[in-house]
């Protein structure tokens, strides 16, 4: 190692890596859960990566792929959870759940797991006025928001994004509530509302720079009104909320719709989201999507009591809906905005729903969950849902399923072929966007960046 | 001391190991903190632990970190020695309010009468390919409050004992865990304790330049003197281990040896750690000083996206540049 060492740094000094050369690989594996890469398949260490690679900056890059594409298998060892038994037989016990037996008349259906439509005096004149096709929209969103997430998934099992979190089973929750917005509506997202984005018009490929890698966040809110993904648990309550007292402030009819998990209502900003927005009558829609799990903690581990009791210590309605069933989902959050832009605060919807794959691509569901749980959700499935209710109206025909197939593939594809264009950022986007009005620190070390790198090239010039 | 108490194991698995001894030999040390329990942690830190300890020692708690310190405030207060994950650096700062405004100030406040033995365990760093937040390096943010003290370890020996001095210290201790790091191996001898938990110590030595590091910029450091000794230069690595009370005692003696000093951490440099330490080695080695102490880490601008993390990081040509540089005076 050693005199390759020597000769290999004469050669990057000489070979004069130009800025901005980082590889094409993968930005890695990790991410939020079993983060990093299994030493085995690492490369044996900086410096002996560097000194094998020969070529100047593109040993940044062979580094970058010692570290890339090894998401790590998570099991260490043993297997699944054996004493676990599915959620429901856990309803006997006689304490306080989030999920009793009791409070499943309280959840709001519109469409059995069947696909039957049930009446609700309540909820139905939210949906009253859809026609044939706009049902058949709510049925193309779910199947293309499904493709796209399944897409996103595998391509970050080739490597090609360094994270994914998938929304799969929590289609309806997302389409229902996402069309339920106006466009001048604000949208305050968690990293998972990928059907909710679809819904507001953000390009799902803008989606996908984050978890490749190449930026932190990607798209402009303002543009779509939906703001950021953010990662931080919970923080983005509190901004809906400002956001919301804004609006009231200004007078406008406009609401706003805060995303989060059952296990983000554990976090202060949540509690301090509500005090805020029921104080202030701010016009806020809270919709929790409980989906049974924060990583590898059930709902049991945040709450004792269902979620959407939670709003009425607040001084505001709470209302769980079928987090499975569109048309309740788009029912329940309009008559929310509705209330919310009619002066009447805030609401917390809490759609009862599921995550069917992994908490991310890097999480190992079978540590802390049983099967049988995901098999028994299966048979609620939001789509094959609003599909059996669609061919029992006779709403539609085999020509418009083909037809959603190919429009399907053609949008895998245009993922596909989006991300794999995507470049990396220039070197120097680190600096970029620190300040809006500029800071000497940040240019001083910019320049300083900006000489270093130049020793590289005119390294190679003298060569 | 015998063969079978030294073994060989990743930093990861040490800190277990040294989690598991701790929760054997006191049964006021309790675990807690989102997914340690039945996941074992996201990077499997924690594992096994619940299954042999039960879930009242270690506890999965809700997804919630100002509430996961401030009761282990509480806890501690009763009695008890929690030892606290935070799941990524980056997550903290929901806790921070709790560690800064109560945790480190509660032994002053009660004039010596309250002592709050609590950990914080922080996987921190980058390097990893990570989403935001799950890269930082926020050393230099606890390291100022005085009443916390802090550490990160750079292998797998001392992993599993400035755990054990973690635990045992009366006062609360932000144990920064190197991730990118986790999965390095090591000799451990679970018998003798190498050292005191604030001593850092000389792991190569050399005559030319000390570079001074810790946690996971202490392996780089050794790659870069293996490199620098191809061209001819001898380099000391100090690894510090402990950031708060930092042991300026043994940065001073290897300066007054080597008479450079490059210091180097991933945090961004602006009021960084590495600042303290050339202030302070300034004023103490002036005279044996050849050169001025230089820094290499992080820039004064937010952690970038994954794909450009290498041009952010410290790497081995950015540190020999650095040594060049302080050769050159
Ligand atoms: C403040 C904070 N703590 C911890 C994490 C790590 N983390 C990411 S997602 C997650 C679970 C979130 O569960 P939930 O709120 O139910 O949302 P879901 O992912 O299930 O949609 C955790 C613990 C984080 N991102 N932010």
């Amino acid at each position: 190692m050693t005199v390759e060492s020597t000769a290999a740094r004469k050669a990057r000094r000489s070979a004069g890596g130009k800025a901005g050369a980082t590889g094409t690989e993968p930005a890695g594996s990790a991410g939020e859960a079993g983060a990093g890469a299994d030493p085995a398949d690492k490369g044996t260490g900086t410096a002996g990566a560097k000194r094998t690679a020969s070529t100047g900056r593109t040993t940044r890059a062979g580094k970058t792929a010692g570290t890339a594409g090894t998401t790590r298998a998570t099991g260490t060892s043993g297997g699944k959870r054996a004493a676990s038994k599915p959620r429901a037989a856990k309803k006997a016990a006689g304490k306080p759940a989030a999920s009793t037996a009791a409070d499943e008349h309280d959840l709001v259906q519109l469409l059995t797991p069947e696909g039957e439509r049930v009446e609700n005096a309540e909820y139905d004149p939210y949906v009253a006025d859809l026609t044939p096709e706009d049902l058949r929209g709510l049925y193309r969103d779910m199947v293309l928001t499904r493709r796209f997430d399944a897409e996103a998934t595998s391509l970050q099992r080739q490597g090609e994004l360094g994270l994914w979190a998938s929304l799969l089973g929590q289609e309806a929750a997302q389409i229902g509530s996402g069309r339920a917005t106006r466009p001048d509506d604000y949208v305050f997202p968690t990293y998972r509302e990928h059907g909710v984005a679809w819904c507001r018009g953000v390009d799902p490929t803008n989606l996908l720079g984050m978890f490749r890698g190449v930026n932190n966040g990607g798209w402009d809110p303002n543009s779509n009104n939906f703001h950021l993904y953010t990662i931080v648990i919970g923080s983005q309550t509190l901004h809906a909320t400002g956001y919301a007292m804004g609006i009231a402030k200004d007078g406008a009819d406009a609401a706003v719709i805060a995303y989060f998990g059952d296990g983000a209502s554990s976090q202060g900003d949540v509690a301090e989201s509500f005090t805020f927005s029921a104080v202030y009558n701010a016009p806020v829609v809270f919709f929790c999507q409980n989906n049974q799990w924060a990583i590898s903690e059930p709902t049991e581990k945040q709450t004792r009591v269902p979620l959407y009791q939670r709003a009425r210590g607040y001084g505001f309605p709470g209302v769980r809906v079928d987090g499975n069933d569109v048309l309740a989902c788009l029912a329940v959050t309009k008559w929310a905005l509705e209330r919310a832009r009619r002066g009447e605060g805030p609401t917390l919807v809490e759609a009862f729903t599921y995550r069917m794959g992994a908490h991310t691509t890097s999480d190992d569901p079978s540590r802390y969950r049983h099967d049988d749980e995901r098999v028994a959700w299966e048979a609620k499935d939001p789509i094959a849902r609003l599909r059996a209710h669609l061919t029992a109206a006779n709403h539609t025909d085999e020509g418009f399923f083909a037809e959603l197939e190919d429009e399907s593939e053609a949008l895998g594809r245009r993922v596909r072929e989006a991300v794999r264009a995507m470049p990396d950022p220039d070197h120097f986007a680190i600096f970029e966007n620190a300040y809006a009005d500029g800071h000497a620190l940040v240019d001083e070390e910019r320049a300083q960046f900006a000489a270093y790198q130049a020793s590289f090239a005119d390294a190679e010039g003298g060569k | 001391m015998s063969d079978q108490k030294t073994e060989k194991m990743a930093i990861a698995k040490a800190i277990n190991e040294s989690l598991r001894q701790a929760l054997e030999a006191d049964p006021k040390v309790l675990v807690m903190g989102e997914d340690v329990g039945k996941l074992g942690g996201v990077f499997r830190v924690t594992d096994g632990l619940q299954k042999d300890f039960g879930e009242e020692r270690v506890i999965d708690t809700p997804l919630a970190e100002s509430g996961i310190v401030g009761t282990a405030i509480g806890l501690a207060l009763r009695g008890y020695r929690p030892v606290v994950e935070i799941q990524f650096d980056g997550f903290v700062f929901p806790a921070y309010d709790q560690i800064v405004t109560q945790l480190a100030k509660m032994y002053a406040r009660s004039l010596g009468k309250v002592k709050l033995p609590v950990v914080v365990r922080i996987p921190y760093g980058g390097g990893i390919g990570a989403v935001e937040h799950h890269s930082e390096s926020p050393e230099a943010l606890f390291a100022h409050v005085a009443g916390l003290k802090v550490v990160s370890p750079s292998n797998a020996s001392d992993a599993y004992w400035m755990m054990q001095q973690a635990i045992q210290s009366d006062d609360p201790v932000i144990f920064f865990e190197p991730k990118r790091r986790y999965w390095d191996k090591g000799e451990v001898n679970t018998e003798s304790i190498p050292g005191p938990l604030h001593r850092a110590r000389v792991v190569r030595e050399g005559t030319d330049v000390t570079l001074v590091a810790y946690g996971p910029m202490v392996k780089l450091c050794l790659e870069v003197a293996d490199a620098a000794a191809e061209e001819g230069r001898s380099l000391e690595v100090l690894d510090l281990r402990s950031i708060s009370p930092l042991d300026f005692d043994s940065v001073q003696a290897s300066v007054e040896k080597t008479r450079r000093l490059v210091v180097v951490h991933e945090a961004p440099v602006f009021l960084g750690s590495g600042a303290e330490i050339a202030a302070r080695i300034t004023e103490r080695c002036f005279y044996h000083l050849e050169a001025p102490v230089l820094r290499v880490g992080g820039y004064h601008a937010p952690y970038p996206p994954a794909r450009l993390e290498e041009s952010y990081l410290p790497d081995l040509d950015r540190v020999l540049d650095a040594v060049d540089r302080s050769l050159a005076y």
